[in-house]
């Protein structure tokens, strides 16, 4: 007995889960592959060239920026990678090569990395990157090629949503739109793959149905309430599956970082996009609203966040609508 | 109807080791070490001076204040003192003379249950070890439902378990007195689904004729913590700071419920307990009797060993235990389980980032956001720390172990609770002092 032993003595709990930051994010690789795979099958080449200089550029970003401030690598979670793939996703695939390194360089060092890295970040990277380059390159970042299987003239083709924002119901056919077969942004065109990842994520528990379906129900209802175009369904239906709301809702609204954490606040994250969407949509100059939605709502989360903390263990529910007839009522009375 | 609770996490129950392992009796130990505090509230003085002879289930150590529980020798033996009563074994068991069973009338007055109890030194022995005959007597007329907590929710621990299996009538017997201790007519016994047949076996055996309800949970950590229980079962939830009895609930471990039988049935007070050995680090997992103040270095020694150097030890469930860097510490009364790890089974980072993604707010029992707890913690921003309710924490470790960010937030949680508990002191101290420069004024 009294031999020493060198043992590890620290707080509980003793036990974790294997899911670490590192396999949620390769989850969220898994959940984008039914896209990419769409992607290559109705624009060729193209979006693997695209995807692979944009992932590696944000990978190469995010290691030399970290190693320049001498700060530990953080590469290795994975985190830049599905930033590269989600940046790549929602550029044209017509783009030249050397602008999703453009777009790298502002998503990760000055969206991600200068506000301190993963979990810090306010903006979404990918949109901001994104929405850097649409600023700074706006016609190369318009410059829309038809799927390969449809039969119009490429040189003056407009997508989908061009046709809704002009009030008008698109001539693409809603089987085309499920399957991916008509023009857009790299990773938005198949509604099927992105609804496939989306549930591989909801399977994994990666993320809670809140957002996503929040986000796409407030889009749908508006646009079935306020439709354009009739049938005032296939209307709804067109703006659900055109541009990037499918992609918007299950992959970058629903980003850990930028999104709120409670439940209550998730869902009125959701609603927010979603209305902003539809307004953009409807009343903006550019035809997509997604991104730009997604961007404004991520600067409230903090606010959101604050006011929506869970009820106390213990302590009955804040229900300040209520409280306010209560009073009114009393007041009522008092005055009867 | 499947119970199951807010939030909570599912860890690998890692109970298939042990639970067909049949509860099995180690040789007992060359000397016994018993604390004079092996519960919440006041410690014991000892009743034994260097030298005397004690026997088998002598009361050594006697509680005076209220919250307070006696201790008893768990061998006998010649009585050593330092902190603590050490018993050299002299492996004759003598038995006390207080060591009979007690008088059948006697198992029917609530009052005398109640001393029954409080003499043979019970306490809460799922770990928290408060004193079970104080719990009772506090609670008459306020309490009108019993709960037993079956859960056995921690990971590796299956000494309850095999006590249901084993001794499934005395356990309902011990059930049953505390019910009438507490003055009510009905109890329920919740236990989680991975241990169906002890609930078959229960059922079997009469638990709803004597008014004891089996509760089936579902398999989620932590559903043994008290308030959870509270919740899942009756609906109630206990206040924030406040004890069960204010929601009118009395909890009480399987293995308490036991002991009480063993103490009214058959004299004997809390000096043994069943004990669960395993972990990656265990030679052969299993659930053996222990007498209180065995080492733990005894106990692994007596069931097979390591099969490979340990890199920690827990006394008490991976969850809530705590990691011990001395294997001469002796078991006590709460200690429902010795675990060994060879590995890393933390899971430790290098560099622990949050990545925001939220799960600790769904994984919490207690409904607490632990992301803003503990980014305020590390501030050491006492006001906004108090704000987010952290003095709520039960410590239960869900959210550390769901954190894909390998943050410490348990941990911060402890030393937030310390850090809160102080800075009020201070405050008080504070305004005691000006209080009482300002009545010496008064006085001039």
């Amino acid at each position: 007995m009294n031999e020493q032993r060198n043992l590890i003595v620290s707080s509980s709990p003793h036990i974790r889960t294997p899911r670490d930051t590192k396999v949620i994010m390769l989850d969220v690789l898994i959940a984008l592959a039914p896209a990419f795979l769409a992607s290559i099958i109705f624009f060729g080449w193209r979006p693997i060239m695209v995807t692979a200089v944009s992932v590696a550029s944000c990978v190469l970003f995010e290691f030399g920026y970290r190693k320049l401030m001498k700060k530990p690598d953080t590469y290795g979670d994975l985190s830049a990678v599905v930033t590269g793939v989600l940046m790549a996703f929602c550029l044209p695939p017509t783009v030249p090569w050397w602008l999703p390194i453009i777009g790298a360089l502002f998503a990760i060092v000055v969206v991600k990395q200068l506000f301190g890295g993963i979990g810090k970040n306010f903006l979404n990277p990918a949109l901001a990157g994104r929405a850097f380059l649409l600023a700074s390159y706006a016609v190369l970042m318009t410059n829309w090629m038809p799927a390969s299987f449809q039969n119009v003239d490429a040189a003056t083709y407009a997508t989908p949503l061009a046709s809704l924002s002009g009030g008008a119901l698109s001539s693409v056919s809603l089987g085309a739109m499920l399957i991916g077969n008509v023009g857009g942004s790299i990773g938005e065109i198949s509604a099927v793959a992105l609804l496939l990842g989306g549930a591989w994520l909801v399977y994994r528990k990666v993320i809670s149905l809140r957002i996503p379906l929040s986000f796409i129900g407030t889009v749908a209802v508006i646009t079935l309430i306020f439709s354009r175009g009739n049938p005032h369904f296939m209307w709804m239906l067109q703006n659900v599956f055109s541009g990037g709301l499918l992609l918007g809702a299950i992959f970058m609204a629903t980003d850990y970082c930028t999104s709120p954490v409670t439940p209550k606040g998730q869902i009125i994250f959701g609603v927010g996009c979603g209305l902003l969407t539809v307004l953009i949509r409807y009343f903006g100059s550019y035809p997509e609203g997604v991104s730009y939605a997604i961007l404004i709502m991520n600067l409230t989360v903090w606010m959101i966040d604050k006011n929506t903390a869970p009820r106390r263990f213990g302590t009955e529910p804040k229900r300040p609508i209520r409280d306010l007839f209560a009073r009114l009522g009393k007041k009522k009375e008092a005055a009867e | 109807m499947l119970f199951k609770h807010h939030g909570g996490v599912h860890p690998n129950d890692m109970k298939a080791p042990a639970n067909q392992t049949a509860i099995s009796t180690i040789p007992q130990p060359p000397q016994v070490v018993i604390p004079m505090s092996q519960h919440i509230g006041a410690p014991c003085t000892p009743l034994v001076a260097v030298g005397d002879e004690v026997k088998l289930g002598q009361k050594i150590g006697e509680a005076k204040a209220p919250v307070s529980a006696p201790v008893h020798a768990s061998v006998s033996g010649k009585g050593n003192m330092v902190q603590a009563v050490i018993i050299e074994n002299d492996f004759k068991d003598t038995p006390a003379d207080t060591v009979v069973p007690a008088a059948d009338e006697d198992l029917f007055d609530p009052e005398r249950i109640a001393d029954i109890i409080r003499e043979a030194g019970i306490v809460g022995m799922g770990g928290a070890t408060f004193p079970t005959a104080f719990k009772i007597t506090s609670g008459w007329g306020k309490v009108d439902t019993v709960i037993i907590n079956g859960a056995e929710c921690e990971p590796y621990i299956t000494s309850d378990h095999r006590t249901m299996l084993e001794k499934p009538e005395e356990l309902l017997k011990g059930i049953q007195l505390i019910m009438r201790a507490c003055k009510v007519e009905k109890a329920y016994f919740g236990i989680e689904l991975n241990k169906k047949f002890a609930i078959d076996l229960l059922n079997f055996h009469g638990a709803k004729e004597m008014g004891i309800e089996i509760v089936p949970l579902k398999c989620q950590y932590p559903q043994g913590a008290e308030k959870t229980l509270i919740q899942t079962i009756t609906g109630r939830e206990v206040p924030p700071g406040g004890l069960p009895a204010q929601v009118g609930c009395a909890v009480f471990n399987t293995f308490t419920s036991y002991s009480v039988y063993r103490a009214a049935y058959e004299g004997l007070p809390a000096i043994e307990r069943v004990v669960t050995v395993s972990g990656s680090a265990i030679e052969t997992p299993k659930n053996v009797k222990v007498r209180v103040g065995t080492p733990m270095e005894w106990v692994f020694e007596q069931t097979g060993g390591f099969k490979k150097e340990p890199w920690k030890v827990i006394m008490g469930g991976p969850m809530m235990g705590l990691a011990q860097y001395d294997l001469s510490v002796p078991c006590g009364k709460g200690t429902a389980s010795l675990l060994a790890f060879a590995g890393d089974e933390d899971r430790t980072a290098a560099n622990p980032t949050c990545i925001r993604c939220g799960q600790c707010i769904s994984a919490c029992p207690m409904n607490l956001q632990p992301i803003y707890m503990y980014m305020y913690e590390e501030k050491g921003d006492i006001e906004m720390m108090q704000k987010l309710n952290l003095m709520d924490c039960v410590e239960c470790g869900a959210c550390t172990y769901i954190c894909p960010g390998r943050l410490h937030l348990t941990h911060a949680f402890k030393t937030g609770k310390a850090k809160i508990q102080a800075y009020n002191a201070a405050l008080k101290a504070k305004e005691e002092a000006e209080k009482a420069k300002e009545e010496k004024k008064e006085e001039k």
